[in-house]
């Protein structure tokens, strides 16, 4: 019998709930520690993340409109689907990075913990950073926190997976959509993540991925006026400061951290990392009295 | 076969400068559209000031060619347009003779074309009595559209045949022959859709009528405009559009006599892209006002 022929996966963006390939036609060798290339991912092009963009403005409106618990509810399924993938995961860490398969396993498992966190959080955040304000006058006064909109993460190289995530479930836990740059050095957990969104409920849009170079995309990313805010981590301090400085036009929110430990479960699923990304509405309403 | 011809209109690579002139002019070519039973006065204003001022951080950029109205709102528009000698040179467009449906006596569609070109209105937007034409009663939607184009006066006419509700390629064809056979002079127009029914304006019904244009224009030496309605969103389906015409009809077209793009928020993606053209940045929709 001829031997068999083993069919490679083509690992493609995923915006909008599809996946498409970058409009640039481009591409990013992925080699393994021993420097072999092993697949190519897409190499994003500015019109990439422009799409990806409208795509997450469209869908936002009904992201946050969906009840909390919804919400909850499918960042946990993304935590059961990573779950399942998690071999997959590990197995292309090890690979490609210098992680040995213990330390890739203990990153998977890491990030299916941090989506588990942060979908509890996301029916129980208003309580932790809303108020109810005393006020002069038969009033009752709330300040209720919500979703900021359109969020773009652009992720840390190390660790690809645990970081991403880290990144976006704040943003996707209190009902903004996510628009976010994979790690550059090591770009296919980004694209796997993808599978994981596209049978996860996660509705088309609220979460897009891209893989490619921040040279390239950062100042995109911070001159687009239809995002509303910018988290990062891991960013040399000129795509940082570009990031701010664009920023400053049409007054997005940014959160940029130099460095993170993303295995610190205390600070990485703090409700004062989804504080950032959330605008504070305050009501008042007649008291009965 | 005509889809496939259509198709091949978006396959042309566009860039950089003549992008730009292709984005101006579409611009020139919108009839700013509010057609809502919630139109307000204040509304149509301001749609007016957006007509003569589509941007106001960009004074470079044409105004649009018409403002259009249902027949209520004319002499609204016309006042707001004729605030400014730029504004004076917008046309108000008037939908009449029943829209959307057609559905009324010939009489009452009759007197509100003349109460419509009375108020002011330099275009009046009738529909065909799709019940007739597709009854088979040609003679008598031929009747009509000759008593319309009469009742007109000075004010140029646009056909709306509704293709979404004829069916056929055949038909859009025959329906176009009728109404260019019905006394339009030039610079009259035929029009797709009210814009009520789906599907509205397509690139293949578009390039049945501008054939059947080009055949009128060789017959006769006539040259009718084309308005495309409805469904037309993106900057990148009206450079199509342009395109299409371009190779179809050729360069006299390529102008708001002759050509329109019937449309309520096709402008501001236009006006997006010659901003993001302009500044180097990508715009948000919530630069630009609605209306």
């Amino acid at each position: 019998m001829a031997q068999r022929l083993s069919v490679a996966k083509t690992y493609k963006l995923y915006i909008g709930g599809a996946f498409p390939r970058t409009e640039s036609g481009r591409s990013i060798a992925i080699t393994d520690t021993s420097g072999k290339t092993i697949t190519h991912v897409c190499h994003a092009s500015r019109k990439d993340f422009r799409n990806a963009v409208v795509a997450a403005r469209s869908a936002q409106p009904g992201w946050m409109g969906r009840d909390a618990y919804n919400r909850s509810q499918i960042l946990y399924r993304m935590g059961e689907m990573l779950e399942g993938k998690g071999e997959e995961f590990a197995q292309l860490i090890k690979r490609t990075t210098d992680a040995d398969l213990r330390t890739a396993r203990k990153e998977v498992e890491a990030s299916v913990d941090r989506l588990v966190a942060y979908a509890g959080w996301a029916d129980k955040f208003s309580q932790v950073l809303g108020c109810h304000n005393p006020v002069v006058g038969p009033y009752y006064n709330f300040t209720v926190p919500e979703a900021t909109g359109v969020v773009v993460a652009v992720a840390p190289d190390e660790p690809s997976l645990l970081g991403l995530i880290t990144l976006m479930a704040p943003a996707l836990c209190s009902g903004s959509t996510v628009v976010a740059l994979g790690s550059e050095k090591h770009p296919i957990a980004t694209s796997v993540l993808g599978e994981v969104c596209a049978t996860s409920d996660v509705p088309g849009g609220a979460i897009n991925l891209l893989t490619g170079q921040r040279d390239e995309l950062i100042e995109h990313i911070a001159n687009h006026r239809d995002v509303n805010a910018v988290v990062g981590a891991g960013l040399s301090k000129k795509h940082a400061a570009a990031l701010r400085m664009g920023s400053s036009e049409n007054i997005k929110r940014v959160r940029i951290e130099d460095s993170v430990d993303f295995y610190d479960d205390e600070a990485c699923e703090s409700p004062w990392r989804i504080e950032p990304l959330v605008e504070m509405k305050t009501i008042w309403h007649p008291s009965a009295t | 076969m005509a889809d496939r011809r259509a198709a091949e209109f978006t396959t042309r690579s566009i860039k950089t400068s003549a992008k730009e002139a292709g984005l101006r002019l579409a611009l020139s070519m919108v009839d700013l559209t509010t057609l809502e039973g919630k139109d307000s006065p204040e509304k149509v204003r301001s749609l007016c000031r957006k007509a003569v001022t589509p941007d106001p951080t960009d004074p470079s950029l044409p105004t649009v060619a018409a403002v259009c109205v249902y027949p209520e709102l004319v002499k609204v528009a016309r006042a707001e347009l004729d605030k400014s000698e730029a504004g004076k040179k917008v046309s108000v467009a008037s939908v009449a003779t029943g829209f959307p449906s057609g559905q009324y006596p010939l009489e009452v569609r009759l007197y509100d074309v003349r109460r419509a070109v009375e108020a002011g209105a330099n275009e009046i937007d009738m529909v065909i009595s799709r019940g007739l034409f597709l009854a088979g009663q040609r003679g008598k939607v031929f009747d009509e559209i000759a008593a319309v184009k009469e009742s007109c006066g000075d004010a140029h006419l646009k056909v709306i045949l509704e293709t979404g509700e004829l069916e056929t390629y055949d038909l859009v064809r025959a329906a176009s022959d009728l109404a260019m056979n019905a006394g339009l002079t030039e610079h009259d127009f035929i029009k797709t859709s009210t814009g009520k029914v789906n599907p509205a304006a397509t690139m293949g019904v578009t390039l049945v009528m501008l054939e059947a244009i080009r055949d009128h224009y060789f017959k006769t030496g006539v040259k009718i405009g084309m308005k495309p309605a409805g469904g037309i969103r993106s900057s990148k389906q009206a450079l199509h559009y342009l395109v299409m015409v371009k190779e179809t009809l050729g360069d006299d077209w390529m102008t708001p006599e002759l050509f329109r793009f019937g449309a309520s928020s096709l402008a501001n993606d236009l006006l997006m892209q010659l901003a993001r053209r302009r500044t180097g940045h990508y715009m948000s929709p919530d630069d630009f006002s609605e209306a």
